[in-house]
């Protein structure tokens, strides 16, 4: 990790932090949390924009910031897409990119900012003003500055780039673009780089591992598959948006163990790291809610069938949102199903349903008063 | 036409300007983007000019430079000099009761600078002192040519304190604005309405002048 970025954060005011990260060279982390989070904050003491009470910021085997060093933004190699790009309006894109190349000789300025442009696929603007580019432009200018200030001119690894919410302010067409475009650029960039979102779509698009921030603390650090569909808790769990919370308790026959819940017997699809007698709580993912036939007859081999009534359904784009409450529990559970299965199966409010849960899709997590 | 009432105020209103400018950039940046204790009574402190009567303004002025105070004492222990009733006291009067002028467009200038441009420098490495040629001074450049003009015009125009605190020598403290009242006193009707005019032209073409060019400022950053 002697190349990557490492920080821990702590401090109580004015923003709380208890936070502790760490990227490696190449890898693409992304800092997500709802607004608030302090995910802003982190990033801006990683570029030395603001100063933490404690802790500790390495990169590239170079300490930034520890008790009584704080290397001031100048000295840090920090690319930084800042969330509204904070383009230079006096100066051409061009001169925006060779900001970030002032050390170098005019010329070589020039030509090295004209490189990146052309990376971002600029060609041709290199003279407008940022006022005379879209938003999308904009943002591919704001990101080869970024490049240009983070990797030096020999291609050699060195600093760090950081994108605070760069897709935020884009429409949806070209965010999508732009996001599929840094997926593929990055692959090339050969530093850390660091992503602030509050999109968990985002992030499973782009990251390579995610950080899970609340109040400034960090909650949970994996891949970002690994954290929304494990996540460690059940605060967690609806942090990641999982509304399929329910409670229950591990029992187990001959290495055979399941979930008690509701009186019934839930199949699980790996052995829990509970012993018999825990009580949990548990989720299930949407995707792990599968609707079965409506001539559906019981067989031993079914996983977890239950019986439940529709609730409501809401059509979103191809999809269709359910809402169902369960027959015997009259507790909710929600999933989502193509638009031409809930045609078929004449989802409506009201209709009678069999789903099944998956047992693979079965997370258990430890039990907790409140469930988050 | 008094020619070298003319030159002295021209003389007078380009040393103020030159003088003023460097020294207001400096006091804008903070009053600007920091916050301090006893910010808004330094703030009303810079702005009495603007609102004093220049004959009270011009009395304490004459006494704080007057031989009998530590600064006028010690200019001429140090020049040879007074600062009463010369040049060098019209000019240090004309850079005090011009300070609001050279320094509200400029702070305005820098409130419109958003931090985050100058957060971008610092991220590309840009020094503090870089970054106010690069960014901050091209930026805030309409507000300092409202100071410029402002305060040139401006000093041209004084009379109050200028009459105060430097007398009326030929070609040492007459001013323009005080030669025009001479003429008056004399009854030169003529006189008066030359200079009269001329000073108008002047003023109306510096802040015609000034117009346009913040106009074609705006078009550059729009």
């Amino acid at each position: 990790m002697a190349e990557g970025l490492s920080a821990t954060l702590r401090q109580s005011a004015p923003v709380k932090l208890d936070c502790s990260l760490a990227c490696a060279a190449g890898e693409l982390l992304a800092l997500v949390g709802p607004s608030g989070s302090g995910k802003t904050t982190v990033l801006r003491c990683i570029a030395g924009l603001q100063r933490p009470a404690q802790g500790r910021i390495a990169c590239g085997g170079e300490v930034w910031f520890e008790r009584g060093l704080f290397m001031p933004a100048q000295r840090r190699r920090v690319g930084m897409v800042f969330q509204e790009y904070s383009l230079l309006p006096h100066l051409s894109a061009e001169d925006n990119v060779a900001l970030a190349l002032w050390h170098l000789p005019r010329l070589e300025q020039r030509r090295s900012a004209r490189q990146w442009l052309a990376r971002a696929h600029l060609e041709g603007l290199e003279q407008r003003r940022p006022g005379q580019l879209s938003g999308g432009q904009q943002q591919r200018v704001a990101l080869a500055r970024a490049l240009a200030r983070a990797i030096r001119g020999d291609g050699q690894a060195s600093g760090v780039l950081l994108l605070d919410e760069p897709f935020a302010a884009l429409d949806q067409a070209t965010r999508r673009k732009l996001q599929q475009e840094l997926a593929k650029l990055r692959r090339e960039l050969p530093i850390p780089i660091v992503l602030v979102t509050h999109d968990l779509d985002e992030a499973r698009l782009l990251a390579d591992r995610m950080v899970l921030l609340h109040h400034g603390q960090s909650l949970q650090q994996g891949a970002p598959e690994e954290v929304l569909s494990r996540p460690a808790d059940a605060r967690i769990a609806r942090l990641v948006g999982h509304t399929n919370l329910f409670e229950g308790e591990v029992i187990g026959e001959a290495g055979q163990a399941a979930l008690l819940w509701q009186g019934r017997r839930l199949k699980l699809g790996q052995a829990p790291r509970y012993r018999p007698g825990t009580r949990v709580r548990w989720l299930v993912a949407p995707e792990g809610v599968l609707l079965l036939r409506r001539d559906w007859q019981p067989r031993e081999s079914d996983e977890n069938p239950l019986a439940a009534v529709v609730e409501d359904a809401i059509s979103l784009g191809a999809f269709t949102q359910v809402g169902l409450r369960l027959e015997d529990s009259a507790l909710p559970l929600s999933f989502s199903l193509p638009n031409h299965v809930a045609r078929r199966h004449e989802i409506a409010p009201g209709a009678a349903v069999r789903v099944s849960l998956l047992a693979d899709a079965i997370h258990l997590m430890p039990w907790s008063e409140s469930g988050g | 036409m008094d020619w070298s009432a003319l030159g002295l105020s021209l003389k007078l209103a380009a040393w103020t300007t030159l003088l003023l400018l460097p020294l207001a950039v400096l006091l804008a940046r903070p009053l600007a983007w920091s916050r301090f204790a006893g910010k808004g009574l330094l703030e009303a402190l810079v702005a009495l000019p603007l609102v004093l009567p220049p004959t009270v303004l011009g009395f304490y002025l004459l006494y704080a430079l007057g031989g009998n105070s530590w600064l006028g004492h010690g200019y001429a222990a140090l020049t040879g000099r007074t600062l009463v009733f010369s040049f060098d006291g019209l000019l240090v009067a004309s850079l005090i009761f011009n300070l609001p002028f050279a320094l509200q467009p400029i702070q305005r200038g820098f409130d419109a600078i958003p931090r985050a441009a100058r957060e971008a420098a610092w991220t590309c490495g840009l020094s503090p002192w870089r970054t106010l040629w690069r960014v901050e001074l091209p930026l805030a450049w309409p507000g300092l040519l409202s100071a410029i003009v402002l305060t040139f015009a401006h000093t041209l125009g004084e009379f109050g304190v200028v009459l105060m605190v430097g007398g009326n020598i030929s070609s040492e403290t007459r001013t323009v604005a005080i030669a025009i009242y001479d003429r008056v006193q004399a009854l030169d009707q003529e006189g008066a309405a030359s200079m009269s005019a001329l000073l108008v032209a002047i003023s109306f073409a510096a802040i015609a002048s000034l117009n346009l060019l913040t106009r074609r400022i705006g078009r550059r950053d729009g």
